[in-house]
């Protein structure tokens, strides 16, 4: 890549006043530094993961309406994390995590062992129960 | 308290930090040197372990092993400290910001509040410099990040402790002893020799062998997986390649420019000319994430099955040429 053709294109980037440095190389071969404001098939990538992440919220809002999954699996994907790293931010076997995105078994949880999952989701345990999201 | 530290913005993490730690304890070496000389660049696939639902491949040797193989070849010795207790951790980075020494830490992305949202994924392995405390927040100095920034007391734990999948423990590291002077010759050697073997390989998912591998599985992936899953893995790909930090083509730039300032200072021809053969790798790669962008572009789009084989095809191809180069490579030293 010659350094007049380091990408200038418009992302994500551009919002958080952020560049990234890109190697290149300058008329004489030699190689150099040179900022990038983005590149759009990265750009496209990026927002199409976030688009999948958008879409696994809101499947997991619905399902949590239809009282299918209790709140907790909504937070996780609001979290953008999947049960290993939801099961590691609390410190639960991610079986038992797992056990606990089932509704019944969700009513019947201790305030210990909500407040565990509140603390990681920055939110108060009235919260964590409610349904209605 | 604020140690008079330079930073200096990188492409990586990992060698931005032990470059400007260097630099700052008087031994100037580049980026590209560090990485080159830590065999920094590979290509891995890893089956089993999924990040954001998607298979993960690696375009760079494991996160601190840079570090660690950097200070071995190069002779300089290096304290890694990691913790269970949050208030420790805290205490003993303090200590060494009293005692002038700035230090390297690894931190989770998620909760950096200077990333942009759209970047802030679990990412465990995201290196930085502390290297001073004023009015309670710690001053910051992070590779990825034109200027210093500073995080509070709070911000910095969380970041120090994150969970999941390479999780920081708060991990802290530092030089503490230097040779004389840096015999950069023989640890260059041995670098381009390291990462000759990795990307050589004869294990199916590193190296040369591991490009074919997702080759492989990129044609498989419209019929076996649906289109849609399939874009969202390729998408995958090519974040890993382009994302920040890999300095454009998935690290091949960096590795082409540290030939070039290798060849220059082995006075070594040949390293020159494998310099600009490796750039031009570097621009398939670009020309790989071009072509599969197209592909995703539509999420949902039915008539790609077809491009994907194409851009498999390109995969290949640059198998088949790094496989060359490095064979090359290995006899140029």
């Amino acid at each position: 890549m010659k350094k007049n053709e380091v990408p200038q294109d418009k992302s994500n980037l551009e919002s958080a006043n952020f560049k990234e440095l890109c190697y290149a190389i300058d008329e004489n071969g030699e190689y150099t530094t040179e900022l990038s404001t983005g590149w759009d098939p990265k750009t496209i990538a990026l927002n199409n993961a976030i688009e999948a992440i958008n879409e696994r919220i809101s499947e997991s809002k619905q399902r949590v309406k239809d009282y299918k999954v209790s709140p907790l699996e909504y937070y996780m994907e609001l979290h953008k994390m999947d049960l290993p790293i939801l099961a590691s931010y609390v410190g639960i076997w991610k079986w038992r995590v797992k056990r606990h995105f089932r509704p019944a078994i969700f009513k019947k949880l201790n305030n210990k062992t909500l407040q565990k999952y509140a603390d990681v989701f920055d939110i108060t345990i009235e919260e964590l129960q409610r349904t209605d999201l | 308290m604020e140690i008079d530290f330079k930073h200096k913005q990188a492409a990586h993490c990992e060698n931005g930090v032990v470059a400007n730690l260097m630099t700052y304890n008087g031994f100037t070496v580049s980026e590209p040197m560090v990485f080159g000389i830590g065999s920094g660049l590979l290509f891995s696939y890893i089956p089993f372990l999924k990040v954001n639902h998607a298979p993960v491949v690696s375009y760079r040797a494991m996160p601190g092993i840079i570090f660690t193989r950097f200070a071995k070849r190069v002779g300089i010795k290096i304290k890694r400290e990691k913790f269970s207790n949050a208030q420790t951790a805290k205490t003993r980075l303090d200590e060494n910001l009293e005692r002038n020494n700035p230090v390297g830490l690894q931190v989770g992305v998620f909760n950096l509040p200077y990333f942009p949202d759209e970047y802030r994924f679990h990412f465990n392995a995201h290196n930085m410099v502390v290297y001073g405390k004023k009015d309670g927040s710690y001053l910051i100095s992070d590779p990825v990040m034109e200027t210093v920034t500073s995080l509070t007391e709070k911000e910095l734990e969380k970041v120090r402790f994150a969970k999941g999948a390479f999780a920081p423990k708060g991990h802290i590291y530092y030089p503490t002893a230097f040779p004389k002077k840096l015999q950069l010759e023989k640890a260059i050697i041995k670098g381009i020799k390291h990462t000759c073997r990795d990307m050589l390989a004869p294990v199916p998912i590193v190296g040369v062998k591991g490009i074919r591998k997702i080759a492989k599985l990129i044609r498989k992936w419209p019929k076996s997986k649906g289109i849609k899953t399939a874009n969202h893995y390729l998408g995958q790909i090519v974040r890993m390649q382009e994302e920040i930090g890999t300095g454009g083509g998935g690290f091949r730039y960096i590795y082409a420019a540290f030939l070039q300032e290798a060849g220059k200072l082995l006075e070594n021809n040949k390293l020159l000319e494998l310099s600009k053969e490796m750039t031009l790798i570097g621009d398939e790669w670009r020309d790989f994430a071009v072509e599969a962008s197209r592909i995703y572009k539509n999420r949902s789009n039915s008539e790609a099955v077809d491009q994907y084989d194409h851009v498999a095809t390109l995969l290949e191809d640059i198998a088949n040429k790094e496989e060359v180069f490095f064979k090359k490579l290995k006899k140029a030293i």
